[in-house]
């Protein structure tokens, strides 16, 4: 079985403007959605208080919202999670009252409404440590973003660790658009789904990055854009079957992981849809701008020393 | 070409056998069981208590399918919820004769089921964290200023008493703020008084400050004393939340530090947050009151025995069994305590309770103590709400300087106990809590069917993928794919890292990341045929040269994986510590695993006209 033969060299880089042009629009929409909407960070970072319940029957949501607003409870949100038994009651933080007195006093006016309602789970996060894990987590994005540029340009050039760094922080802000637009919760796992595709996607960059270089050793007669061309063609099959594993696994845990793995999953694919893209039809244009050439990569230095063996 | 030396496969059997093993204990799963531990300092669990639970059982005829006796611990297992429910009653009512006092802690548990041999190589089922088995989880924050205010306040109260023992006159010592102010007349006075100061109180760093009108010595703590104050604090408030953890009767708590001011207390189990919170935010707190002397009369504590109580009375029966009136208004709480440390009397040589207290309570008590001598004190413990009049001595001269000792007929351990409790009562440090979690059981076992569906589906929707794409090939890095996965649960389960849901998610996420490996060295071989090589040969090149891009791609992960580790916290770090221990599983299983089965299958044939990876054939 096999799904590529591509026998000439696709000329990726002719469309390097169209491409630069549709990530920018894409990019510059993801930062509008971000500035206008804004993320709706779940309570591990805003601080306040979540109840996973559930009803032996379906739950009856507005007369949940009713009786809570009754009980002075304002700000709550009330939303069905996963199945239609189960609810997600969010409450802002409140500093007068103890969580331990507001689970139990939210469940015992719920069960003189429902007796059959069971809590499931309880999350309080004060205000001070939801900020320190929103201080953490830009933290954490600052220091693998600034490590694989490190890495890269060590390993190849500052040029592909620059380019590199560009499409795949391009692809964390369309992710972070997503969010913003759609409003889906943008909690801790997500966070952690962020990181996870920029490290992966960055593998898309290192391939081909690895692919040039050789290139550049071997093919010595032909032109930056017919080496850069080439090593895309080379691996686009590579890049193609990856990440069709890897989404699988992905879809397979939208499937079957519940509401709780549910946004870590759709922002795990979006970051591999755009993963493709971006580093194959980003990365690559930026570093022909950048104006990698072969001496970046094919190192005179250890012919020298060559020499000197000789 | 393409032989490994004998070593390499050995290595790869090593690993898998190792890699087995440790798997192993995963598949048992787990059996109830009943811990009993201790709830004293004093009361160690050793063989005889194994015996001993073994005889109580025996005698209630509840059959027992396995025991297990760790340092700590006691674990009994049984065969069904029913009868471990039925042995926790039994081993509790039995061990425990005085329910007020409990000796021991008997608590529900889970313990695994493998074999005992297993148990004893460490190879345990994988550490499950509390959304994957239900329970709470508590982040308590300590203040660090209300420590270091309740240290100023006590070394106010002993720059006060340096300053009068040594004659040295001045008009007020006084905090304010976190420093520590005492003023003078005159300059000559200061620099006497910093003398006495720096060398009897060396926790203090002294300034001068102020004009020839007020003269003022400005004290704040060093550096180094705050330094040991704030570990000492937190020292204190873990051990506090042990002792109250063990009340609570949980088979395995966690309590630790996290951080410089913060404690994490994990209770695996629990259910009852509302409860657990009460139990640890408890304080058992002491209060000296006079006792009633114009009452003390019999006809009274007669009336008072049969429920009359005088009114602003309280009665009380001491540990002698003297009948007491205590007047219900407080004159000291234990808040003004800083120590308690158990002794013993200079005079009797009787175990003790030696106390200190602040600057504002060493006052109030000399004040008191003045008034009243001739009369009866009582020093009360209240715990859950209910006192208990530990001693009531009668005052024979004024007390000053803030020490005070408790003295009544215990033995020494009873003394060490009194002034364990009277210490967490004063924590040195007021705590609050910042971060809660609670997990009902139904939703972690939930969790774990959901994480483990996600990854089964995904493995087999790969490997079936893998398989039809690259034939033999494929097959090799199915297998490989299966070994990551082994590896991956076996060095969770030898590492007992805590395994979350998001960790889950990660052990899913691995294995669709790292069939890359195993995709760029078949795309590499196949592009090596087309371009004319040997079968051989491009086996050969094929695995070289992905090797360093193999490589590279994994680095890049792992920097954000460990930028997770560092900065992320709760289910973030879950999720990093498996993203991590999973890319390096991958490099091993991808690379070196994968080409083992390639170098056994094809690499001793000479004469190789073919290889199954699929079709080549055009160029």
């Amino acid at each position: 079985m096999e799904f590529f033969r591509i026998r000439r060299d696709i000329p990726f880089m002719r469309y390097a403007l169209v491409f630069n042009i549709i990530s920018l629009v894409t990019f510059l929409a993801a930062i509008f959605f971000l500035a206008v909407r804004g993320l709706a960070f779940s309570i591990e970072f805003t601080g306040g208080t979540v109840m996973e319940l559930t009803y032996a029957d379906a739950a009856d949501v507005p007369r949940i919202r009713a009786t809570l607003e009754a009980a002075g409870h304002h700000d709550v949100q009330v939303q069905a999670f996963g199945s239609s038994r189960d609810v997600l009651i969010r409450m802002p933080h409140d500093p007068k009252v103890t969580t331990a007195d507001l689970s139990r006093s939210v469940v015992e006016k719920l069960k003189a409404v429902d007796p059959t309602v069971e809590l499931r789970r309880v999350e309080f996060v004060g205000p001070q440590v939801g900020r320190e894990l929103a201080e953490n987590g830009a933290l954490a994005l600052l220091v693998t973003s600034l490590g694989i540029v490190a890495y890269l340009a060590l390993r190849f050039e500052w040029k592909f660790g620059v380019a590199a760094i560009i499409a795949n922080l391009h692809d964390v802000v369309i992710i972070l658009g997503f969010f913003a637009f759609f409003q889906w919760e943008f909690s801790l796992p997500v966070l952690a789904a962020v990181l996870a595709v920029l490290g992966y996607s960055v593998n898309e960059s290192v391939i081909i990055a690895d692919r040039i270089r050789e290139n550049f050793r071997k093919m010595r007669r032909a032109s930056v854009t017919e080496i850069i061309d080439n090593a895309i063609t080379r691996t686009i099959s590579r890049t193609i079957i990856t990440h069709g594993t890897t989404q699988t696994v992905v879809l397979s845990m939208l499937i079957f992981g519940g509401p709780a793995l549910h946004y870590f999953a759709v922002a795990l694919t979006i970051g591999i849809l755009f993963g493709i893209y971006s580093s194959v039809l980003v990365m690559a244009p930026l570093v022909r701008w950048l104006g990698v050439k072969r001496e970046d990569l094919v190192k005179p230095v250890r012919e020298k020393k060559q020499e000197a063996v000789v | 070409m393409n032989r490994y030396p004998v070593w390499v496969y050995a290595t790869v059997v090593v690993a898998l056998l190792i890699g087995l093993l440790y798997t192993l204990p995963n598949f048992f799963g787990e059996a109830p069981a009943v811990q009993i531990s201790s709830a004293r300092l004093t009361v160690r669990v050793d063989t005889e208590t194994l015996a001993r639970a073994e005889a109580v059982l025996q005698r209630a005829g509840i059959g027992i399918a396995g025991t297990l006796l760790d340092p700590n611990s006691v674990r009994i297992r049984f065969a069904d919820t029913d009868t471990q429910l039925k042995a926790r009653d039994v081993l509790d009512a039995e061990l425990n004769p005085n329910r007020e006092d409990p000796s021991y802690t008997v608590a529900l548990n889970l313990v695994s089921r493998s074999p005992a041999w297993l148990t004893a190589i460490h190879a345990l089922p994988m550490y499950l964290g509390l959304d994957l088995r239900g329970g709470v989880h508590f982040l308590f924050q300590v203040d660090m200023r209300g420590a270091l205010t309740k240290r100023l306040d006590s070394l106010a109260g002993e720059v006060r008493t340096q300053l009068r023992d040594k004659n040295i006159r001045h008009s007020g010592v006084s905090r304010e703020g976190q420093t520590l102010v005492v003023r003078f007349r005159d300059a000559e006075t200061r620099d006497r008084a910093r003398r006495v100061i720096a060398d009897n109180v060396p926790d203090l760093a002294l300034a001068d400050a102020g004009d020839a009108s007020s003269l003022r010595l400005v004290g704040t703590i060093r550096p180094e004393a705050e330094k040991r104050i704030q570990e000492f604090a937190i020292k204190q408030n873990i051990s506090t939340l042990s002792n109250r953890v063990n009340e609570l009767g949980v088979a395995e708590p966690v309590i630790q530090q996290q951080g410089a001011d913060r404690i994490v207390v994990q209770l695996p189990g629990v259910q009852d947050t509302a409860q657990a919170k009460k139990i640890l935010g408890r304080t058992a707190t002491l209060e000296v009151r006079m006792v009633d002397e114009e009452n003390m009369n019999p006809t009274a504590l007669a009336a008072a025995q049969s429920g009359q109580v005088p009114f602003g009375d309280e009665y009380y029966v001491d540990r002698n069994g003297t009948p007491l009136l205590v007047k219900k208004q407080v004159v000291l709480t234990g808040d003004r305590l800083t120590d308690a440390q158990p002794g013993f009397d200079n005079q009797t040589n009787e175990p003790a309770v030696h106390l200190t207290l602040d600057a504002a309570g060493a006052r109030i008590f000399r004040d008191v103590t003045r008034e009243n001598v001739g009369r009866r004190m009582a020093i009360l413990l209240i715990e859950k709400g209910k006192g208990e009049v530990i001693t009531a001595p009668v005052i024979r001269t004024e007390i000053g300087g803030g020490r005070v000792q408790i003295s009544g007929r215990m033995n020494t351990q009873e003394a060490n106990e009194l002034a364990l409790l009277l210490r967490s009562g004063a924590l040195a440090a007021p705590m609050e809590i910042v971060e809660e979690r609670t997990v009902g059981p139904s939703l972690g076992a939930e969790n774990i069917r959901k994480g483990f569906l996600s990854t089964a589906w995904g493995f087999i929707a790969i490997a079936v993928f893998i398989i039809l794409y690259y034939q033999i090939f494929g097959l090799f890095s199915a297998l490989a794919l299966a070994t990551n996965l082994l590896l991956l649960i076996a060095v969770l389960s030898l590492l007992q890292a805590t395994l979350t849901l998001p960790g889950l998610a990660a052990v899913a996420l691995t294995l669709g990341m790292a069939i890359d490996a195993n995709v760029l060295i078949n795309e590499r071989i196949r592009e090596e045929l087309r371009a004319g090589q040997t079968p051989q040969a491009a086996i050969h090149a094929g695995y070289d040269r992905a090797f360093g891009t193999i490589v590279d791609s994994n680095v890049t992960t792992l920097i954000a994986g460990l930028a997770l580790l560092i900065f992320g916290s709760g289910p973030v770090r879950g999720f990093a510590v498996v993203h991590c221990l999973g890319i390096m599983t991958s490099i091993f299983s991808a690379v070196v695993v994968s080409r083992s089965m390639v170098n056994l299958w094809y690499g001793s044939r000479r004469k190789l006209e073919a290889i199954a990876i699929g079709n080549t054939s055009w160029k």
